[in-house]
């Protein structure tokens, strides 16, 4: 039954599993772009892409109406996600720190570039 | 002073040495400057036991012990004692034939006198020959003495060892002369050893490599530390109760001789001369523990005298009281567990005969402990350390030759002398005699000034060893306390030569007599005594003329008793001979040194009288050597009729061999008749005054030339100047078999021992570097080493997944995680959880 879902999604009315593709789109995304981007900020753009993608799975699994459930505050989802967000800006901000030193010393932003860390 | 106090007098006097020793060892160096005052607390030690002694002779010893009153008082059957009182020593002869009975009388009555031999004997029952008279001389008991123990060291069985206490006549006496001599030579070596206290000291002996003379520390502080163990250690061996506590102060004597004759340590000749005297000192002392265990086994006892419980009975008698039984009249018997020991040791008898295994034994144990005596008071086989003793400083050699080291050994024959059966006896005479006589010739030829009274000192303890073995007792003592007194005078003397001329050597001397007078004449008088002048068959003379006729007289006595065997007349032949000797070589070292011209001018020039400490000293020795012989005025009181009041249990009368059956021991007092007297007198002084006229004719009024007479006789001058090569045969006989053996066992050792050792170890090498190439190199390390090398390639290759490039990275996450994802899919689905 697995790879008929895909197919569903466009039939069925919205649930979990939209949010989860568009999630997994994000994501994907994400990845790719860091994969293969070559400047650094596109990088950190990939970043984004791939937290916030994460991020719509938390919000998703969290929300009683997407679960049916009546019980609860049902706010442990959503923290996650608060958290998620905060923990993307201290990143971003000590990223984009290290990518000004970057370009400070290499007057580029091209992180294939910086391969010291190689074995 | 109730008697009770002498063993604290005499312990006291003995132990004061002992202290002033451990005070210099710990403190001395830094006692006054360059430790000075060393030297003072040292003499004032044995100054005060010397007053300790004589308190304890005047006070506790006379007044509660009296005189014998006359030579042997016990058998003064009557006469008039007057002129004994008077004249102490060589009393009127008439006297004595008054209490020796003719012949022909069988018995004598002997009148009782106090605590001394009140047995009255004897019925000759034996061959009744003319000389049998000291058959009939009662034998004397046990002389007065107080016995007891200090302390108790260790008992092992029956074994005891104790701290005991000997004290009779002898010992009294022998504390006075010790330690009167001894504070002589304290004094004096204050003087004498002045040099030592200038820091630093230069020993012009000693020459180093550089050529340099040797600079070191002073060591008067040292000297006198061992002045002071040295007078412990004597008078430890004088106040010995038993004989393991003589020997242990036996030993100490030994080490203190080592140490001050080896005192000028960096001197080869000085450490080879300690080491000689100690290395001989052994031989002796081997025979006297052999002697020791003898007498220990057979007797079980080392005690001299008997221990008494509060009712005065006897519980453990001596060894004296065992050999010598009340019962059988104090005649010296083996006992039967001696019989059983000495069967054991030499053997039964033939069938039905005796075979004296307990006499045999009783030899054996005698002569050991004889053997002991013979290496400490340097009697004939073993003389050769006494004259290279002369390498420690002066005083000690005045000490040594005197009044203590040589001393010991004849004082200890003359303590143990009960115990000697006459072989024995015969042993002691004959080595004695032999002594005195080659001791007496070499001295002719010798030129250190030191060395002729070196060799003196040999011949007048041959003397002494003479007179003890051929019955005078009494004699050989007498000698012994009248020869420390002047041959320690004689060394001191020469000492103060020595001092002022700085050399032994007297063909540089001559003339010295107006630059040092008072040595001069104190030399004199010790020449004099020792050569035994008096006026003969008179009562007036030097100290030496009473003992050494005394001796001259005993043994004509004895060759008068032997006559049937003319081979032991050598021993009256001997010491005549000797006399005649002695008077030369002393008045030819006089002559040399004080009269005629000064053959050395520069050392003439600089010699000088010695300080004041040091000729004090030479004449209170004088004063001894002159007057020791005499007794007080008014009194009976002599050392002669101490040493009577002390002769040994039982020997009074003599003795008859029983191994060596014609042997006779005359009694002592019979050599005092004058069919005795008046010959040996005249003889001893004809011998004497021979010696001296020839050495006045040739060395004073110089009508025979020296050189002429030494050339004429030139291989016997040669014999003796060599020392009848004493020291070449002992170097032949002992010295090179010992290094010969010793080379070989060396040889040995390298070669064969060293060999096996060497080839094993080469061996085990071989095996272990095979194992170590093959086992360890090849394959522990090559498995460890084929380890790493893989980790390393290993580590080599995950180094290139190390990109370096973020983008790799990334990728490799994801297709990591999406890799697992497919796998973890995959599995649940094959297994159909999924």
């Amino acid at each position: 039954m697995h790879h008929f879902m895909l197919a569903n999604l466009l039939t069925e009315p919205v649930g979990v599993a939209h949010y989860m593709a568009v999630g997994a789109v994000l994501f994907v995304c994400g990845v790719l772009c860091m994969a293969l981007k070559r400047n650094a900020l596109g990088v950190l753009m990939g970043i984004e892409l791939v937290l916030n993608g994460a991020n719509l799975n938390f919000i998703a699994f969290g929300s009683r109406f997407l679960r049916g459930e009546g019980q609860g505050l049902g706010l442990d989802g959503p923290l996650m996600a608060l958290f998620v967000i905060v923990l993307a800006a201290a990143e971003a901000a000590v990223a984009l720190a290290i990518v000004l030193n970057f370009y400070n010393n290499y007057d580029s932003v091209d992180i294939d570039r910086a391969d010291q860390l190689q074995g | 002073m109730d008697s009770s106090w002498l063993p604290t007098l005499l312990a006291l006097a003995w132990l004061t040495p002992l202290a002033s020793f451990v005070f210099i060892l710990f403190f001395g160096k830094h006692a006054g400057p360059h430790g000075r005052f060393a030297g003072t607390v040292a003499t004032g030690a044995i100054v005060f036991s010397c007053v300790l002694s004589f308190v304890a002779m005047f006070g506790a010893w006379l007044p509660n012990n009296e005189l014998p009153e006359a030579h042997h008082g016990d058998h003064a059957a009557g006469g008039d004692h007057d002129e004994h009182a008077e004249d102490g020593e060589h009393a009127d002869e008439a006297d004595h034939e008054t209490f020796i009975r003719p012949a022909a009388s069988p018995f004598l009555l002997a009148s009782s006198g106090g605590d001394r031999g009140t047995i009255s004997l004897v019925a000759d029952t034996a061959e009744g020959e003319g000389d049998s008279a000291e058959h009939h001389i009662a034998p004397n008991g046990k002389p007065p003495a107080v016995y007891g123990v200090f302390y108790n060291l260790v008992t092992f069985g029956k074994l005891k060892l104790d701290i005991s206490y000997y004290i009779d006549a002898l010992t009294v006496t022998m504390f006075c002369v010790v330690t009167l001599i001894a504070s002589c030579v304290h004094f004096y070596a204050i003087g004498y050893m002045h040099d030592e206290l200038h820091e630093p000291y230069t020993d012009h002996e000693v020459t180093l490599t550089d050529g340099t003379h040797l600079v070191r520390k002073g060591r008067f502080y040292r000297f006198f530390q061992y002045l002071s163990l040295f007078c412990f250690s004597m008078l430890g061996i004088v106040i010995a109760g038993n004989l393991a506590m003589a020997f242990v102060f036996w030993e100490l004597v030994g080490i203190c001789s080592y140490f001050l004759i080896g005192f000028y340590i960096e001197r080869h000749s000085a450490s080879t001369a300690a080491n000689k005297a100690f290395i001989v000192n052994r031989v002796g002392d081997f025979g006297m523990l052999i002697g020791m265990m003898a007498l220990w086994s057979s007797l079980g006892t080392f005690a001299f005298g008997d221990t008494q419980n509060d009712q005065g009975e006897v519980t453990e008698p001596g060894m004296f009281s065992v050999l010598r039984t009340e019962e059988n009249h104090y005649a010296l018997a083996p006992t039967e567990s001696m019989e059983v020991e000495g069967a054991r040791v030499v053997g039964e008898g033939e069938e039905g005969e005796s075979s004296h295994a307990g006499q045999w034994l009783l030899l054996i144990a005698g002569v050991g402990v004889f053997c002991g005596c013979v290496g400490k008071s340097a009697q004939f086989p073993l003389h050769v350390w006494l004259p290279d003793a002369m390498e420690g400083p002066t005083p000690v050699s005045a000490l040594v030759h005197s009044a203590t080291m040589v001393a010991a050994g004849v004082y200890l024959t003359g303590r143990v002398y009960p115990i000697f059966t006459p072989e024995a006896l015969l042993v002691i005479a004959v080595i004695g005699c032999i002594t005195l006589f080659v001791a007496a010739t070499i001295a002719i030829t010798a030129l250190d000034i030191k060395r002729v009274l070196a060799y003196s000192t040999v011949s007048q303890l041959g003397y002494m060893m003479l007179a003890l073995g051929i019955g005078g007792w009494s004699a050989g003592i007498f000698h012994l306390i009248t020869h420390a007194c002047f041959k320690g005078l004689l060394f001191m003397c020469s000492g103060s030569v020595i001092h002022a001329v700085h050399t032994n050597d007297m063909s540089y001397m001559g003339g010295l007599r107006k630059k040092m007078p008072i040595t001069a004449y104190t030399m004199l008088v010790g020449c004099l005594a020792i050569i035994g002048a008096g006026i003969p068959t008179s009562m007036y003379g030097l100290s030496g003329y009473y003992s050494k006729d005394a001796i001259i007289e005993q043994a004509w006595s004895f060759a008068g008793a032997n006559r049937g065997n003319p081979l032991l007349s050598i021993l009256l032949i001997a010491p005549v001979i000797g006399a005649a000797i002695t008077a030369f070589y002393m008045f030819r070292l006089w002559y040399m040194t004080f009269a005629g011209e000064p053959r050395d001018h520069h050392r003439y020039d600089h010699a000088h009288e010695s300080p004041r400490v040091m000729t004090m000293p030479l004449v209170v020795l004088a004063v001894c050597a002159i007057a020791i012989g005499w007794s007080v005025p008014g009194t009976n009181l002599s050392i002669t009729s101490l040493l009577e009041q002390a002769q040994p249990v039982g020997t009074t009368p003599g003795a008859e061999g029983v191994l060596a059956e014609n042997l006779v021991v005359p009694a002592e007092q019979l050599s005092h008749v004058k069919a005795v007297k008046i010959p040996a007198g005249w003889a001893a002084f004809s011998a004497a005054a021979f010696g001296v006229l020839l050495a006045t004719i040739i060395y004073l009024w110089r009508m025979l030339n020296p050189a002429e007479i030494r050339d004429s006789f030139k291989p016997l001058y040669a014999f003796l100047w060599n020392k009848w090569y004493f020291d070449e045969l002992y170097d032949l006989i002992f010295v090179k078999p010992t290094h010969w053996i010793s080379g070989l066992i060396a040889k040995f050792d390298r070669g064969i021992i060293d060999g096996i050792i060497h080839g094993t170890a080469a061996t085990a090498k071989a095996a272990a570097s095979i194992v170590s190439n093959v086992g360890d190199r090849t394959l522990v390390d090559g498995t460890v080493n084929a380890f790493a090398n893989r980790t390393w390639d290993f580590g080599l290759m995950l180094r290139r997944l190390q990109t370096g490039s973020l983008r790799t990275y990334v990728l490799a996450i994801a297709m990591g995680t999406w890799i697992t994802y497919m796998l973890v899919s995959f599995i649940m689905v094959a297994r159909g959880t999924g």
